[in-house]
């Protein structure tokens, strides 16, 4: 179906069911029970982690491809989120110019900086897409300030020149995005006994858009563009010498990856609509680099998992204080209690970059291949002797 | 004529900044074949050396002053620095007045620890694997010791004085008979890089050891034939790179208040400048930092940016990725450094 | 007039004259070997073949073209494969994978955004890979990661991946170094398996003068970066000044 052979299908199947069930799965706790904060079905969480699912698929056609690591894709994500706020400023409050906009305009930012970066090859490419970052960084921050509106950062007001729609509703405030009348920020919320179920109208885009971006993804991984890829990766050599120009093949990776970093900050300023320079940032990109990293890279699933564990992560992480952490071990001895507290302490709450750092680095040193390499793993040893054999030819598929 | 010099002037700290960590990360990159990433984090860790201890100087015991009154009557609590005590309030003083110098000697040895923990505890397993991985894994430590330092030290820049006798102006200008006012430190700092630099080149040129490094640079494989232990020396040499990079913190803290993501930014820049200088050439990173550092001083003259508003924030960019399509090696970079 | 005709080459490195004043004419369908002792600029001379380097000085010609100042991909896609001294292969791929590459080469040119149709619906492509893969006697590995192979298989997808974009030239740098003796032979045997069943010229730079002798029905003695004589096989056995450049004997 869809020209998907069964096992890609399959797993489309799967990242459809699980975005699309996505608010009863991830609300799996009753609402007043203790366990709620593990809950993650809210409209804005669940929007993060299918937009920066699509940034990190994105960046996977990339880096997971053709190896060539760029510190830069952030940018793209900010163009993108900067034009789709400039297409509700003056022309409509519907989504579908604004993200079409972003995409493009991306796509054109990630065309001239490609055809300038992937003129060096390893470590020069990736330190000249950092020193592209951080200008447009800066350029975002400071210099462009008529455009970006500098630190405050790209705001709707309510003296928008809007062309088609109007500057302010009758009761007088902004208008909202929405998609064809339909509002983003709608939301449905059904009480199922003690559970609260919220079905947003923006988040259910953003999954649409997910799958289309996914399956996008496999066709490309799929296609002889694909293996042309992956064969930048394993041999530019041999490439060249056989009558193919890499270039252009990674020209053309490096900007769909920038494309879909478009499409994400598009689709985040048409959930919330404002644009702002620190989404630029290189530590941004970084953060990218790590979803992809940490879910694996090179392979479809990979980025989407990481995306999501992260973000899941990041959210429960920041919630946790020391009074949850000191009920949560109220059961141990004081002096106990205390100490435990005192070491898990630095790695909460506004401690969450420092466990990212730990977590990129553990997953670097130890299992560079991401969770998808670790679920093969545990596969393995439940299927014991079988997989050593097999591991010989699972190897030969790649992009599994 | 006097607004050029003093632009040059004030290019100086920044550049002198730019050609240590540079000089560092061309250092390991050419002997390692390491990209290190968190060496801005090394520069940032040395600038909270002084942080450290200055606050180590000026640990206090308080004591009752039965001679003060506060304004209820009751004797005045005094705070004392135990160096106080030690040395005398006048010795005590000057030596908590001089903490930042004094924090060279302090971050000697706790830097060249650091960076020897990081070669053999971290990057040594990291030598034959790809590129990308070296990038990542040392990204994800600049991480981790920027988040321990602002755990520890909050994320506020913490003011760091230069000693009283130091922190005032010369009047440079007069040397060549002109009028520029200068930051007395700065001028330290700018004497201060060039000896580091000075040392760091006749230390390679003269002692057989450095002899050993530069051929180990050119070609690591035959130096390795020869029987020479050359990881031991390059342990060695990444532990130097990180002390000057330390020291070069050290001694920018009065420059500029260090706060926990100094070393990010200037990392960026020193990048920059590692590949405008040309990867692996130590002469190309020193002459490339304080060209841009120049560069950017120049950028930032009202009269250029009343022309191109915001060229001092991109100017150091442009010129690289420039200088990259013109000449890929960079400005010194020697042949087959880094070609595909 | 030979397929490729090389005029008056020369190339510096610094000090260096690695090549002066190369001549050399290699006539079509011809098996012709490049031989010289260690430095005498046959390294250097392929590469200025093959886009790599280019000449100081003098013109190379193929088949009427001048390939200076071309890239390797445009040089390739004129009709000359190169085959290295280690296979350069796409050890990251499966060995079908990689012999599909080069029919895509073939058929696609350079540069082709074919991203939406799936790898094994190229009906066409699918299929010359895999006769491509029966001639080489390795279709029973097809699955496999090419990284995986022994040195001798590498040696043969390396060449199989040549031949299926059809060249007109095939060029070879010392293609049995470091081979066992069976490896070798098995080698010389299907060079000439190739040069005898195609309309191919083969063009081959060897060390070892079992390989030559077997091979080549024309041979180029290089010495100090400039040829010592063109002559055929029988000849160059018994010429002095070869054994000269080869022992180093004054005459």
């Amino acid at each position: 179906m869809f020209g998907l052979e069964k096992k890609d299908m399959r797993m489309l199947m799967i990242v459809a069911i699980l975005t699309l069930c996505a608010p009863f799965i991830l609300n799996p706790f009753p609402t007043d029970s203790a366990l709620a904060q593990f809950n993650a079905g809210y409209p804005d969480l669940m929007q993060r982690f299918v937009i920066f699912g699509i940034f990190a698929i994105g960046f996977n056609i990339l880096f997971g491809l053709t190896g060539y690591l760029s510190f830069g894709h952030a940018a793209f994500l900010g163009v993108g989120s900067y034009s789709a706020v400039w297409m509700f400023k003056l022309l409509s409050m519907n989504v579908v110019p604004a993200i079409m906009l972003s995409v493009v305009i991306a796509g054109i930012f990630a065309l001239l900086i490609g055809y300038v970066s992937l003129r060096r090859s390893g470590i020069y490419f990736s330190i000249l897409t950092l020193a592209f970052a951080q200008m447009s960084f800066n350029l975002a921050y400071s210099v462009l300030t008529p455009i970006t509106n500098g630190e405050t950062g790209l705001q709707l007001t309510l003296e928008d020149p809007r062309v088609l729609g109007v500057s302010a509703t009758a009761d007088g405030s902004i208008p909202v995005t929405n998609l064809f009348g339909l509002e983003m920020r709608s939301t449905f919320e059904m009480a199922v006994g003690p559970w609260a179920f919220q079905f947003n109208a923006g988040y259910y885009l953003c999954a649409l858009i997910l799958l289309a971006s996914f399956y996008l993804s496999i066709r490309i991984f799929r296609s002889p563009f694909g293996m042309m890829l992956r064969a930048v990766k394993s041999n530019q050599q041999r490439m060249n010498y056989t009558g193919l120009n890499s270039r252009p093949y990674t020209l053309a990776a490096f900007v769909i990856s920038g494309m879909y970093a478009g499409l994400a900050g598009g689709l985040m300023a048409s959930m919330d609509p404002l644009a702002g320079a620190e989404r630029m940032q290189w530590t941004a990109s970084g953060e990218v680099v790590l979803m992809t990293i940490l879910g694996g890279a090179g392979t479809l699933i990979g980025p989407v998992l990481g995306a999501g564990f992260i973000k899941y992560f990041e959210n429960i992480f920041s919630k946790i204080n020391d009074n949850v952490l000191h009920s949560w071990f109220s059961f141990m001895p004081d002096g106990m209690e205390d100490f435990v507290v005192f070491v898990i302490h630095p790695f909460i709450g506004k401690g969450w970059h420092l466990t990212l750092g730990i977590l990129f680095m553990l997953v670097v040193i130890f299992l560079p291949g991401g969770l998808v390499e670790g679920g093969q793993r545990i596969a393995g040893w439940f299927k014991g002797r079988k997989s050593s054999e097999k591991s010989a030819s699972g190897k030969t598929n790649p992009a599994e | 004529m006097d607004a050029i010099l003093l632009q040059i002037f004030n290019g100086l700290d920044k550049g002198s900044a730019y050609a240590l960590i540079a000089l560092g990360l061309t250092l390991i990159f050419g002997t390692l074949g390491v990209v290190n990433f968190a060496h801005g984090a090394l520069f940032m860790i040395g600038a909270f050396c002084a942080v450290t201890l200055q606050r180590i100087l000026n640990l206090s015991y308080e004591v009752i002053d039965e001679t003060q009154k506060d304004f209820l009557g009751n004797p005045l609590k005094v705070k004392t620095p135990y160096v106080e005590s030690w040395f005398g309030p006048e010795m005590g003083g000057a030596i908590i007045d001089w903490a930042v110098p004094l924090a060279i000697l302090f971050a000697i040895p706790i830097m060249i620890a650091i960076g020897f923990i990081m070669e053999r505890g971290l990057i040594k397993h990291f030598y034959k694997r790809a590129h990308a991985d070296q990038i990542l894994v040392t990204f994800g430590l600049a991480i981790v010791l920027q988040e321990v330092i602002k755990y520890f030290y909050g994320a506020n820049p913490i003011q760091t004085p230069s000693p009283e006798a130091l922190s005032g102006v010369a009047n440079v200008g007069a040397v060549f008979g002109m009028d520029i006012v200068y930051p007395v430190w700065r001028i330290v700092y700018f004497c201060f890089s060039v000896l580091i630099i000075g040392a760091i080149f006749s230390f390679l040129q003269f002692t057989t050891f450095g002899m050993v490094v530069r051929a180990g640079m050119a070609d690591r494989e035959t130096v390795g034939l020869l029987g020479i232990n050359i990881d031991r020396r390059f342990t060695i040499m990444f532990g130097i790179a990180a002390a000057v990079a330390g020291l070069a913190g050290v001694m920018y803290t009065p420059i500029n208040s260090p706060n926990y993501h100094m070393g990010m930014d200037f990392l960026v820049l020193s990048f920059v400048v590692v590949v405008v200088g040309g990867m692996g050439s130590l002469p190309g990173a020193v002459l490339a930092g304080f060209m841009l550092g120049i560069l950017e001083s120049f950028a930032s003259m009202n009269e250029i940016k009343s022309i191109i508003p915001g060229i001092d924030q991109i100017i150091i960019y442009v010129v690289a990725i420039i200088i990259l399509l013109t000449r890929p090696r960079g400005l010194m970079g020697r042949k087959g450094v880094m070609e595909e | 007039m030979g397929i490729l005709e090389v005029k008056n080459v020369g190339k510096r490195f610094g000090g260096l004259q690695a090549l002066s004043e190369v001549n050399l004419s290699v006539k079509e369908n011809s098996v012709h070997a490049i031989i010289g002792p260690n430095g005498a600029g046959k390294s250097t001379l392929l590469n200025c073949l093959v886009g790599k380097l280019i000449p100081d000085t003098g013109s190379v010609m193929f088949d009427g073209q001048s390939v200076l100042g071309r890239a390797p991909y445009e040089i390739n896609q004129m009709g000359i494969s190169r085959v290295f001294q280690t296979p350069e292969i796409f050890g990251d791929l499966t060995v079908l994978e990689n012999m599909m590459i080069p029919c895509f080469a073939k058929r696609d040119g350079a540069f082709e955004l074919n991203a939406i149709p799936s790898v094994f619906s190229q009906k066409d492509i699918l299929e010359k890979a895999e006769n491509m893969l029966e001639e080489m006697n390795m279709a029973d590995k097809r699955h496999m990661h090419a990284a995986a192979m022994s040195r001798g298989d590498k040696r043969r997808l390396e060449i199989g991946m040549c031949l299926s974009q059809e060249p007109r030239l095939l060029l070879l740098d010392e293609p049995t170094a470091g081979m066992a003796r069976a490896d070798t032979n098995n080698t010389i045997d299907l060079l000439k398996q190739i040069s005898d069943e195609r309309d191919i010229t083969i063009a081959i730079i060897e060390h070892d003068m079992h390989v030559v002798f077997s091979l080549a029905n024309r041979i180029t003695v290089l010495a100090q970066g400039t040829p010592l004589v063109e002559d055929d096989p029988e000849n160059i056995r018994g010429n002095p000044k070869v054994r000269e450049a080869y022992l180093g004997e004054s005459a």
